[in-house]
């Protein structure tokens, strides 16, 4: 089977690039499949899970935050805020980052800051949710 | 003519100069190769970002879109990033970007527009205010500590964001050093907001002619990228300059290593020369004593 050229990239560096069989991204729309010879598609990412398979198995998973997700029939490029490796996050660490958020809400000084706790808040929620689903899989 | 201790002292001071100067060579050297490997580590990420910025900016030709991208439809104002660096010691690495900064400045101002000074680094600001005191709106220093991230990048682009939103400015560019080699770093004046426009042949079509679609539509996206766009270049500005920091600084004090070498010999020579002569003149008033006997 033909394969596709997955790159995952973060602002610092360039986190994977290798030949998947296929990637499951998160988008904002929806998960979608990336297989080769996909439509070409832009769209943006949804803090979530991140899934690359090869032989019909989940190779590894990564959690993303943010980004744009581009494809085209032979590649797929995935520009993310932050990306890590599934294995090294746990439950506690989002929680606790959910707590963290909570406390900027109530700390926030101004409109803008709170704003800005309230879009962390609802990451590292949806973040606790992807991570338990898939952890439970 | 001095005395030998004088001798003796100045070439002990320029000693320990050297010793410094070399020191600093070698941090430099290693502060250099990390900031190098940083800045190619943070090029694929850019280079994805081009080509999504292509590929939608392609599709907003002519001034429809986003002000973020076409621009306010003025360019009265203008807003100068001057990219320099926290500290000096670096030969001439932030007085080249001030100089391209003031020259960039007064032609603005011939042209009669309005000129807004963001000064990144505190020499930026320190070398402008003595002749742009009013143009300078707003510092930021101490970025890069320990280690630039891209949280820098995101707290430069943050302002700018801000200035932009309330119509502070309609033209935004930035000047910087851009790093070719630990010798060579090239003055850059580039402009931000709007982007230049990327080659119309190069862009909107994915290999094998499709087009792309987007999910949800261009212009969602494109509110979403735009400022992140913004972050990528500046935060790629920042790495340039550090980089070019550690060039600039390495071979200053390489040649300062040099020079103190070189000024040591010369005061080695001069002190023996001046040993020399008063033995000589001791000597002298030896034997033209014993003869006088």
């Amino acid at each position: 089977m033909a394969k596709v050229a997955f790159r995952l990239v973060m602002p610092e560096r360039e986190v994977l690039a290798t030949e998947a069989d296929m990637v499951v991204v998160p988008g904002s729309e929806g998960d979608f499949g990336v297989l080769h010879g996909h439509a070409p598609v832009i769209s943006t990412v949804r803090p979530g899970v991140l899934e690359v398979i090869q032989n019909n198995k989940v190779d590894k998973r990564f959690i993303v935050v943010g980004g744009f997700a581009e494809v085209t029939p032979e590649r797929c490029t995935v520009l993310a805020d932050e990306a890590t490796p599934f294995e090294e996050v746990t439950a506690e660490q989002l929680a606790e980052r959910e707590r963290q958020a909570e406390r900027d809400i109530t700390d926030a000084a101004n409109d803008a800051e709170k704003a800005k706790a309230e879009k962390d808040l609802a990451v590292a929620k949806d973040l606790r949710r992807a991570q338990a689903y898939y952890a439970s899989r | 003519m001095p005395s030998l201790k004088t001798y003796r002292l100045r070439i002990r001071s320029v000693q320990s100069t050297q010793k410094i100067t070399k020191a600093m060579k070698m941090v430099a050297a290693a502060k250099l190769r990390r900031a190098q490997e940083q800045a190619m580590a943070a090029r694929p990420y850019a280079e994805a970002m081009d080509n999504l910025m292509a590929s939608l900016g392609a599709s907003f030709k002519g001034g429809t879109g986003p002000k973020l991208l076409a621009g306010t439809g003025s360019d009265k104002v203008h807003l100068l990033i001057v990219a320099t660096a926290d500290r000096g010691l670096c030969g001439a690495f932030n007085s080249s970007i001030v100089r391209e900064a003031r020259r960039t400045i007064r032609q603005l101002v011939a042209d009669g527009k309005t000129v807004k000074v963001l000064a990144v680094g505190r020499k930026a600001r320190d070398q402008l205010r003595r002749d742009f005191a009013g143009n300078i709106v707003e510092t930021i220093t101490d970025l890069g500590r320990p280690r630039l991230s891209f949280g820098d990048a995101e707290r430069v682009a943050k302002r700018v964001m801000e200035m932009f939103e309330a119509g502070e400015f309609d033209v935004a560019s930035v000047i910087f050093n851009r790093f070719k080699s630990a010798m060579t770093q090239i003055v850059t004046h580039q402009q931000l907001i709007p982007p230049p426009a990327p080659d119309a042949d190069a862009s909107a079509k994915p290999a094998g002619g499709a087009v792309y679609e987007f999910e949800p539509d261009e212009a969602e996206i494109l509110t979403d990228l735009l400022p992140r766009n913004l972050t990528v270049q500046i935060f790629r500005v920042l790495l340039e300059n550090a980089a070019s920091f550690y060039g600039s600084q390495m071979t200053a004090m390489d040649s300062a290593s040099r020079n103190a070498g070189e000024v040591i010999k010369k005061l080695t020579l001069q002190m023996n020369r001046s040993r020399q002569a008063s033995i000589t003149k001791e000597l002298i008033e030896i034997i033209s004593g014993a003869e006088a006997i």
